[in-house]
């Protein structure tokens, strides 16, 4: 990665965040972001990289913002108001804190429509282009362009704060950027869409925005939580699918290919969470993907305990994938006719609900009852929401079932 | 900044009698930061006005015939969205209708 590559990934998200808490134009703080980025491609192999980069861009970008407000502002009372109000915001920067914080919930604030939420997150945090998050989420640029325009344009004609909530409105405001940050992460992880069943370079900007927040919001339980997740999981990503592109599941895969350095990490981040008190669901999912990837070998898993922990996850914050992942690990702990009976329980909530089929088969594959295992992978593949390499591994378990 | 708030609910809705529906306590909290409001008279009453190729076209009833209609409308003056969705979310009618927040076109 060049110095400027790095640079960018660095500073992006600040130079922006520190714009837009100046100017309070988006469009401007990008442009002018953008600009001082140019600059820099020309001036640093030239000048030297200056000493401190981050500082140097993001007085290059101010510096462009208030050249264009000038032009922008005709008469003088609006260009002295210009003038006052980026002097007052540089000046005091230190007590402002990192702006980046103040963007990443006003990107994330529940009166933007999830999707938008996303694709701000990534425009203006990860510097992601618009036709770069378009690719990722399998739409035309057009759409992706109009879905940012049209969340600036709310962030603007409605007001939407840019600072960071009141302590009352904290925890369910910080859900709500966790939430964002963990779909960003999934859609990368097991891509809901498309040929490719994982497209890391979502999970890669997914951990580098945790990274962020947990330098930002060091005490926050549950960031370190979330953080260690994507840890864990990421950690499986050379051994989550084989040569040819198939699924291979937890049991199968090649646990030498696990990354060891990043399953430490995730981890030690966990433990660091987990000090702070009660655990809440971001840690109660680490605590699991840490079992997985902690234990020697698949017969080494301790069932028993993720179990356990899938109960309290289903407490805390239940839903059919919960239930759906409880019962999994019981049919682990306490064997296949256990584990059936929890999902059967189930099934009667959730018609329809795709991932249902494909568990019960598998649980009756292992129970030995192929008739039926056979018919519940049908029924599996008969439903859509699957990838390709889901669809290729129901298809190749059906074929076992029905050999016998 | 300013904004609209639309109460809206299903105007056929019998609340259970102990469900507080008197908007005076928030009326009250509200204070300074409502400019003006009222509640209205139901959807039935209401007169929907068009004119296509100069003739005024006349109607009875709301202009979008749905189970929840507007039942009243206050404007608020708040610094922010964050402090217009606070004080919204402490009106009586938050706790079984809904209410549209909606800034003015400009102040």
């Amino acid at each position: 990665m060049t110095t400027i590559e790095q640079a960018f990934r660095d500073h992006w998200g600040s130079v922006v965040a520190t714009l837009i808490r100046l100017t309070g134009d988006w469009d401007l703080a990008e442009e002018c972001a953008q600009e001082a980025f140019a600059k820099a491609l020309d001036r640093w192999p030239r000048d030297g990289v200056p000493s401190r980069p981050g500082g140097w861009l993001t007085t290059t970008a101010r510096n462009r913002a208030i050249d264009r407000l000038r032009r922008r502002a005709n008469e003088q009372a609006k260009l002295q108001e210009v003038g006052a109000m980026l002097d007052v915001g540089w000046r005091d920067d230190d007590e402002f804190g990192d702006d980046r914080l103040r963007l990443m919930f006003t990107c994330c604030h529940p009166a933007l429509p999830l999707e938008a939420q996303v694709a701000l997150t990534l425009r203006t945090l990860a510097g992601l282009t618009t036709i770069e998050i378009a690719r990722a989420f399998l739409v035309p640029p057009a759409t992706m362009a109009a879905r940012l325009t049209r969340a600036k344009k709310k962030i603007h004609n409605a007001a939407i704060p840019y600072r960071v909530p009141a302590g009352h409105l904290l925890p369910e405001r910080l859900a709500g950027v966790l939430g964002v940050i963990y779909l960003l992460f999934n859609e990368g992880y097991a891509a809901t869409e498309g040929p490719s069943l994982v497209r890391l370079d979502l999970c890669a900007e997914a951990i580098r925005l945790g990274r962020v927040l947990v330098e930002l919001m060091p005490d926050e339980p549950e960031a370190l939580g979330l953080l260690a997740l994507m840890h864990l999981h990421h950690a499986r990503r050379a051994a989550r699918l084989d040569g040819d592109g198939e699924l291979v599941t937890l049991e199968q895969q090649d646990r030498s290919a696990w990354d060891r350095a990043e399953i430490d990490a995730g981890v030690r981040l966990l433990e660091r969470a987990l000090r702070r008190g009660p655990a809440g669901a971001y840690q109660i999912q680490a605590a699991i993907a840490a079992c997985h990837a902690t234990a020697q070998s698949s017969d080494d898993t301790d069932w028993p305990q993720i179990a356990g922990l899938y109960n309290e996850l289903a407490r805390l914050a239940p839903s059919p994938v919960v239930e759906l992942n409880r019962a999994v690990a019981i049919a682990m702990a306490d064997g296949p006719a256990a584990g059936l009976s929890v999902l059967d329980a189930l099934g009667l909530e959730l018609p329809g609900y795709h991932l249902l089929p494909a568990t019960r088969a598998d649980l009756l594959r292992r129970l030995g009852r192929f008739a039926e295992a056979f018919s519940a992978y049908e029924e599996a593949l008969s439903q859509s929401g699957y990838t390709d390499a889901e669809r290729r591994y129901l298809t190749r378990r059906r074929g076992e079932v029905a050999a016998g | 900044m300013k904004y609209l708030m639309l109460v809206i609910g299903d105007e056929n809705m019998t609340l259970p009698p102990d469900q507080p529906t008197d908007p005076q306590p928030w009326i009250d909290e509200a204070g300074s930061r409502r400019l003006v409001g009222n509640r209205l008279q139901p959807s039935s009453d209401a007169t929907t006005v068009r004119v296509r190729n100069g003739q005024t076209l006349i109607a009875d009833g709301p202009f979008a015939e749905t189970k929840e209609q507007i039942g009243g409308f206050d404007v608020l003056e708040c610094a922010d969205l964050d402090e217009a969705i606070e004080l919204a979310s402490k009106h009586p009618v938050a706790q079984f209708g809904t209410l549209e927040i909606r800034p003015f076109w400009s102040s």
